[in-house]
């Protein structure tokens, strides 16, 4: 049974390897784009450590560089990582240990490990959660750690193109999500919420705005 | 403390909370709140306009928008995503040099 578990973690693991590629790029950029908005190379590692998501982490960092408020970046994120909680009350019940132990073992619920630690019929892995989180908290964090070292020896960013490097991640981002048309209407809502709101408030908030579009159509799929 | 830092400390202990909290209490039930799977498409496509056509409170069409037009195809045609985002970096920048 020990030796099963310990396969487990290895397994959770080996499966993080064919979406290595995409982990590292994500973490560079980051690191980068973090620095070139006025993030201490030290304060982009740590929010890839605790927030340890991509995609909340963009949109805090893209906000508080657009000179947007604090309290937009913070919920434009939060709102962002809302999907945690539904993830992370359908493994709760499979975690084991106190309270603390628990709490710890769900900081591994992010998107790829919680994918690769579905067993299918409601069922999860902790050995693969933790054996395939580990992977990618390890990859996340040092690879921000190297694009935060390149964001600081590389001149200004506009005049290399890399303010289109924002935009053109939140479009790789959002691909996945557009599938079906709700996704769509969605994101057309949403930037149409976005675009309005713009002359009207401070950077950050047309993002929080837009948030209001996905609770349009109630609790239909 | 500087905004970065507020942003990095509120950001990352309010989601391991979020976590925490979401496993302990292990409800199955919110599986089923729809209106979070479409928290992602609103937000990214906010974040899209407003990186792309904004600066402050002005709204703007400038060399970005052949940076966000490159993302499109390359997300559309499936490019492996570091091509993209660096064939758009590339193209703004020199779209950048020829017409601004």
């Amino acid at each position: 049974m020990q030796l099963l578990r310990q396969q487990d973690y290895y397994q959770g693991a080996k499966a993080v390897a064919p979406l290595a590629v995409a982990i590292v790029a994500i973490g560079i950029v980051f690191g980068y784009t973090a620095t070139r908005a006025g993030f201490s190379p030290f304060a982009a590692v740590i929010m890839s450590a605790t927030t340890f998501a991509g995609s909340a982490q963009f949109a805090a960092v893209a906000i508080i560089g657009a000179g947007g408020p604090l309290s937009a970046a913070v919920s434009s994120a939060l709102l962002l990582n809302a999907r945690y909680a539904p993830m992370g009350a359908a493994i709760g019940p499979e975690l084991r240990g106190s309270l603390w132990k628990r709490a710890l073992v769900a900081q591994f619920v992010v998107d790829e490990a919680w994918a690769i630690a579905y067993l299918g019929g409601g069922r999860f892995s902790t050995q693969r959660l933790v054996g395939s989180g580990l992977v990618l908290l390890a990859t996340h964090v040092s690879a921000t750690a190297v694009g935060a070292g390149v964001g600081t020896t590389i001149g200004d960013p506009a005049a290399w193109g890399l303010d289109a490097a924002f935009p053109a991640l939140f479009v790789i981002l959002l691909w996945p999500h557009v599938r079906k048309p709700s996704g769509i209407v969605a994101a057309l809502l949403g930037a149409s919420i976005a675009l309005a709101l713009t002359p009207l408030t401070p950077p950050g908030i047309p993002i929080v705005g837009a948030a209001l579009a996905s609770f349009v159509g109630g609790n239909r799929r | 403390m500087s905004r970065a830092w507020a942003a990095v400390i509120l950001v990352g202990s309010a989601t391991m909370l979020l976590k925490a909290a979401a496993a302990i209490a292990g409800n199955t039930q919110l599986r089923n709140a729809q209106f979070l799977s479409r928290l992602p498409p609103a937000l990214f496509a906010a974040l899209i306009v407003t990186q792309a056509f904004t600066r402050g409170r002005l709204l703007l069409v400038d060399a970005r928008v052949a940076g966000l037009v490159v993302a499109l195809l390359g997300a559309w045609r499936r490019g492996p995503p570091l091509a993209v985002l660096v064939a758009a970096v590339v193209v703004t920048a020199v779209v950048r040099q020829c017409v601004e």
